[in-house]
């Protein structure tokens, strides 16, 4: 059940750059108020160690906060980020940066379900694959605009519902013969663009979306995300940038729109 | 009989429990130190509220007459026919080991009718049973036996559950059940009285009071409008309303707060009778936070309607009215006597002479604890002559 | 597209082109053979020429001819038009047309295939189910005291209608300290309400910016609660916040931690009873600039709320979002979660009070929308009055009650049906209809068209601009101060002088022209027994 605050603070020790907390057998509740606590007295920078299904980490916090994650953070980590950074050094879970406004989630293995839904800013890196519904419902307002990049393959469904942001899929991973994009990718999207690397098979991609081949101008557009996803991950962005891209831009901004009778 | 039956068959459809509406008498005297008395006094002062009942449905409870059996559980039990009876006793015997079983003693009295048949029991739960059921206690146990019993033997019920107390009722004058059940022969510091005005069904055994559960005693004058609630609330907890009156919901309420729940009985009267959020909202801190939390949880505990209650349970008594005083209630002392009752008058049959006589507020409960000489919510005024 | 020239594209890259425009609604493809649905006259005689009809109309029925001529065909019967002509010499009829009677195809049905079959449209209808159901409020009567119990003056004595929102433990822990007594047990963030009676979910957006701020208002100075629906928080209603629940829907327009901070409350809506399992979706008309600030979306494009909320597909991602919103919240703040009241409703609110909600709201199927496929609209769910019965019975049996409370709309129109709903099990009601009609709307069911002469559920400036806040405010004030006082009325024949007395007390309802099963799921017994 819920620790004491004193149990929580006995699991953690000082390091030259900032707080490392043991994890270990920590509920997230207790975790998570240790570390909004810890941001209001002013602490900048957390090493959590021998996290393992903790949810919700960075929920509630803001700021320029900075965040390590080693272990497998739990579902939502990140849910309606709004500031910090977040390095995850390992594979994460589902629901990651789930209407996160701004900041950043950088996920060095593979990730789950339903990444970056509704997200309105920030940026999210993943390292390898991802499952379903990633990017649904993403959207841009004003200067803020969301960005996912995936060095690996997706799942069905990425972008569906699409309204705003960024996409790019790297296909970069091995793949075994799997196609770069599950089914019904940018299905109901209205909005924002998705790019794919490499080959398409455009019976993934839904009539809601037209696919092009990127003009320079559009990768240029592109290019300080992917560069930045490769240094994070230790890629040469200019051999990454070499393959040809897609892109996906919705056929309507209002997909239903002619569906009702009036 | 047969009247009776009936009307629980046709109620079944529809509700567990359905329940009479009465109007009453109440009488309540207590010894603070402990100082017990025989039963002719409180049958006085319940026989001089003759007027406010009706005949069909009277009773006592008394405290402290079973000194013999203190950690036995006295079970008084009321059966329509002998099926009824040895259903009932397989339950007991199955549930529990019975010390003693005997008739209740009785003398007949012509107006006195058709009264069921009336049994005791002293008993307690068997040990490997508490264990196999994880009951958290021995009363928790008789609680659901009670209830099994009251529930679903057709015919039998429970109608006192305490230990070193007991309950004596029927339907009549309370003054001729005092007079049939002989209450002249028992001693007990507590006595609790009740002569009934039932409005509509005829009156019935098992629904006249005071009524009880385990060791909490009710007797009540009124009506609760909001018992629709209480009931139901109390279903949650697993209390059967089986009884068609009113009353029971008050006893469960105090059961569950008192014993269960663990409230200090002057919180659980704040339970019962909550003050208004106006008043509420002028108290201090934490009381105002207090009260606050316990409207909140206890909502559906809240007793609304006109009520005068006396209950009374181990360790005391209390009297009780409703929030705004619709029902009429009258205490006094007298050394270390606590007298209650619904007419002054009635207070001067079991005391001609008490030392300070007061009409309590609504809401605002008095209490009498055995052993303490403070009774809580008795006037100052008193204590303030005395000394001067 | 076919597969074909997809290949193609893949293959040669091409420019793109211009975007094209928004606005593409079906019209009619086929010629128009049915009759209008009614017939605008004015009394040639009594009109002053004044032409403020034509101004007034928000669907450009009217036109100048020398006289006001109407299109007949436009008018859709809000009465605008009559309510604000000086001589009041405006009337508008049902078209007296006659079509042959039919006791299957009801003009209604005819009117709907014919005009399906000119556009081969999904047909879409506004505000709640307008079939004629058996209404379950209409077959239930309260008790009063006789005898046997007073009855209560209320204006005299006191009554309490004083009702709080949220989780509530089972017991509560007081520790006898001294001469005084100690609480021990701190309860969870509730809401306090002065009156058990709070506005139903309206997004700005789906209702006009003076729509919303008047309700907000109102609900500030009732001391009860307004819901800012899936459309954000406008700068204008912020001020308000401080009684709004705010809510986070599938579409997560507005959605940031601030916002979460910002109300009452927050609510999670997973249905509506007007539409049960489908989404929203904001037309792009309604998308104006400040609409797109306070969704946080570009202006004129569609704003959709997916079907479900994708992040919950089963009962344990429900309560994963739900402690995400505790902890973005600090745990400072009870979260709701609507729901359409469904056939296994009772299963459903169980599962959502063990995933943690503090606040079950249910919407029947008679609950109001801004646009909402009228097949949906009509046929999916269940009537609130059932819905309150066997969600409260569910809890109880489960010992469970007292974790969560109940807020039941969908149909509630005045304060018996409030006092009823209590009666059943709610602990408080919703109003979103009878909040609108407070406002002026007439029921005309075309708020999805955007152009409500009412100012209500539109965004165009020239109408909304009619309503002021400040008038529309005093007027929901007006009606829930009525109700209130009804209620405490109510409260007073029933010879209990507090809210809490009322509510779950079925014993004090009894059923009339009512089958047994209904009566038995209502656990209301049938009028003629007794107690
Ligand atoms: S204002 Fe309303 S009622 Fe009047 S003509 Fe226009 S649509 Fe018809
Ligand atoms: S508002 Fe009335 S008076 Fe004025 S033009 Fe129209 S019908 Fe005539
Ligand atoms: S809000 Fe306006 S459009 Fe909608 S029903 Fe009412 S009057 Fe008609």
């Amino acid at each position: 059940m819920a620790k004491t605050m004193a149990a929580v603070q006995a699991a953690e020790t000082r390091e030259e750059m900032g707080i490392v907390i043991d994890a270990q057998g920590m509920h997230y509740r207790d975790l998570n108020r240790r570390l909004r606590e810890a941001a209001t007295e002013g602490e900048a920078r957390f090493r959590l160690v021998n996290v393992n299904g903790q949810r919700y980490i960075g929920t509630g916090l803001k700021g320029d906060l900075h965040l390590e994650i080693c272990g497998v953070p739990g579902n939502d980590l990140g849910a309606f980020l709004s500031g910090p950074t977040i390095l995850v050094r390992n594979n994460a879970q589902d629901a990651i940066g789930n209407t996160m406004d701004s900041g950043s989630i950088i996920v060095k293995g593979d990730a789950g379900d339903v990444i970056g839904y509704g997200m309105r800013g920030g940026t999210i890196f993943i390292n390898g694959n991802v499952g379903y519904r990633v990017g649904i419902h993403m959207k841009a307002y004003r200067q803020k605009s969301p960005v996912i990049v995936i060095g690996g393959a997706a799942g069905d469904f990425l972008g569906e519902y699409m309204a705003g942001g960024v996409i790019i899929l790297l296909g970069l991973s091995e793949r075994n013969g799997d196609p770069l994009v599950g089914n019904y990718c940018a299905s109901g999207m209205h909005g924002g663009e998705i790019y794919l690397r490499g080959k398409v098979d455009p019976r993934h991609i839904s009539p809601h979306a037209k696919i092009a081949q990127t003009k320079p101008t559009q990768i240029e557009h592109i290019r300080p995300h992917i560069a930045e996803f490769c240094t994070h991950f230790g890629y040469d962005a200019d051999k990454v940038m070499g393959e040809p891209f897609f892109r996906l831009t919705p056929v309507s901004h209002r997909p239903y729109g002619a569906k009702y009778a009036t | 009989m047969e009247t009776f039956r009936q009307t629980r068959r046709s109620h079944t459809r529809y509700d567990r429990g359905a329940r009479n509406i009465s109007g009453c008498g109440l009488a309540g005297m207590m010894s603070l130190s402990g100082e017990r008395t025989d039963g002719r006094l409180i049958r006085e002062a319940i026989g001089l509220l003759h007027d406010r009942s009706n005949g069909l449905g009277g009773g006592f409870a008394g405290y402290g007459i079973y000194p013999e059996w203190p950690d036995h559980f006295a079970l008084h039990m009321m059966y329509y026919s002998l099926e009824a009876q040895e259903d009932a006793e397989k339950a007991l015997r199955h549930n529990c080991e019975v010390a003693r079983e005997e008739k209740i003693p009785t003398r007949p009295i012509p107006t006195i009718v058709d009264p069921p048949l009336l049994w005791r029991y002293f008993v307690r739960p068997k040990g490997d049973l508490l264990v196999e059921r994880q009951a958290p206690s021995e009363d928790d146990f008789i609680l659901d036996l009670v209830m099994t019993i009251n529930r679903s033997v057709e015919g039998a019920y429970v109608f006192s559950s305490g230990k070193n107390m007991g309950t004596f009722k029927g339907v009549g004058f309370a003054e001729d059940i005092g007079e049939f059940y002989r209450v002249e022969e028992y001693q007990a510091h507590i006595w609790v009285a009740h002569g009934r005005f039932p409005t509509n069904t005829p009156g019935w055994w098992a629904g006249a009071h005071p009524f009880t559960l385990l060791d909490w005693s009710v007797v009540h004058n009124g009506e609760i409008s909001s018992y629709g609630i209480n009931k139901r609330y109390l279903e949650q907890f697993g209390y059967c309303c089986s009884m068609r009156t009113d009353t029971e919901v008050m006893a469960y309420l105090l059961d569950l707060l008192v014993r269960r729940h663990k409230l200090p009985v002057p919180i659980a009267c704040r339970v019962l009778a909550a003050p208004f959020w106006r008043d509420i909202q002028q108290m201090e801190e934490p009381e105002r936070r207090l009260h606050k939390t316990l409207r909140q949880v206890y909502a559906g505990a809240l007793v609304n309607g006109p009520f005068a209650i006396v209950f009374a349970h181990k360790e005391g008594m209390v009297g009780l009215n409703d929030r705004i005083k619709l029902r009429p209630l009258v205490a006094a002392r007298k050394d270390d006597l606590l007298l209650l009752a619904s007419e002054e008058a009635a207070i001067r049959t079991m005391c001609p002479n008490p030392d300070v006589v007061w009409a309590p507020r609504g809401g605002e409960p008095v209490i009498g604890t055995l052993g303490s000489m403070e009774v809580e919510g008795e006037p100052k005024r008193r204590l303030e002559e005395a000394s001067a | 597209m076919m597969m074909k020239e997809r290949d193609l594209l893949l293959e040669e890259p091409q420019t793109e082109e211009a975007e094209e425009p928004l606005h593409e609604v079906r019209v009619a493809t086929t010629p128009v053979y049915y009759p209008p649905e009614f017939r605008w006259t004015n009394d040639q005689e009594r009109c002053a020429r004044c032409k403020r009809c034509i101004h007034q109309c928000g669907w450009k029925a009217l036109r100048w001819e020398g006289r006001v001529v109407a299109d007949d065909s436009k008018c859709v019967g809000c009465h605008r038009c009559e309510a604000f002509c000086p001589e009041r010499c405006i009337t508008i009829l049902p078209n007296p047309q006659a079509f042959k009677e039919h006791g299957l195809w009801s003009v209604g049905h005819r009117r709907n295939l014919w005009k399906q079959a000119e556009t081969g449209g999904v047909l879409l209808a506004g505000m709640g189910n307008d079939l004629p159901y058996q209404v379950l409020w209409d077959h239930l009567v309260l008790d009063a005291c006789q005898v046997t119990n007073p009855s209560i003056d209320p204006a005299r004595e006191p009554m309490e209608l004083r009702t709080h929102l949220g989780r509530k433990p089972e017991a509560v822990e007081v520790r006898q300290n001294g001469d005084g007594f100690e609480l021990v047990t701190a309860l969870e963030p509730g809401i306090e309400l002065s009156t058990p009676i709070v506005f139903a979910a309206m997004s700005y957006g789906s209702i006009s910016l003076p729509a919303q701020k008047s309700i907000a208002m109102a609900a500030c100075e009732l001391g009860t609660l307004w819901n800012t629906g899936e459309g954000g928080l406008h700068d204008e209603v912020r001020p308000f916040a401080n009684r709004a629940i705010v809510q986070c829907a599938s579409g997560r327009f507005g959605v940031d931690v601030d916002y979460l901070n910002s109300g009452a409350g927050v609510e999670i809506k997973i249905g509506q009873g007007a539409k049960p399992g489908i989404g929203g979706h904001l037309p792009g008309e309604k998308v104006s600039q400040d609409v797109s600030e306070t969704r946080m979306i570009p202006v004129g494009s569609d704003a959709l709320s997916p079907a479900p909320q994708h992040d919950i597909y089963s009962i344990e991602d429900l309560r994963q979002l739900i402690f995400a919103i505790k902890e973005a919240t600090n745990y400072e703040k009870p979260v709701s979660v609507k729901i359409a009241a469904v056939h296994n409703v009772a299963a459903i609110a169980s599962g959502m009070v063990r995933a943690g909600a503090d606040i079950l709201y249910l919407d029947g199927f008679r609950g109001g929308t801004g646009a909402a496929p009228t097949t949906i609209r009509d046929h999916f769910g269940i009537p609130i009055e059932i819905a309150i019965a066997v969600v409260d019975q569910r809890l109880r049996d489960e010992g469970i009650r007292n974790q969560a409370s109940i807020i039941a709309a969908g149909g509630i129109r005045s304060s018996a049906d409030v006092a009823k709903a209590i009666t059943l099990g709610a602990d408080a009601v919703a109003i979103g209809t009878a909040a609108l009609m407070a406002l002026g709307c007439t029921l005309c069911q075309k708020c999805y068209t955007g152009r409500c002469s009412w100012g209500i559920t539109t965004q165009d400036p020239q109408l909304t601009r009619r309503l002021d806040p400040n008038v529309g405010a005093q007027r929901l004030v007006n009606l829930v101060k009525a109700w209130s006082e009804e209620l405490e009325e109510m409260l007073g024949a029933l010879g209990v002088n507090s809210i809490e007395s009322l509510r779950g007390s079925r014993e004090r309802l009894r059923g009339i022209q009512l089958d047994r099963t209904t009566l038995e799921v209502l656990g209301v017994k049938p009028a003629g027994v007794g107690a």
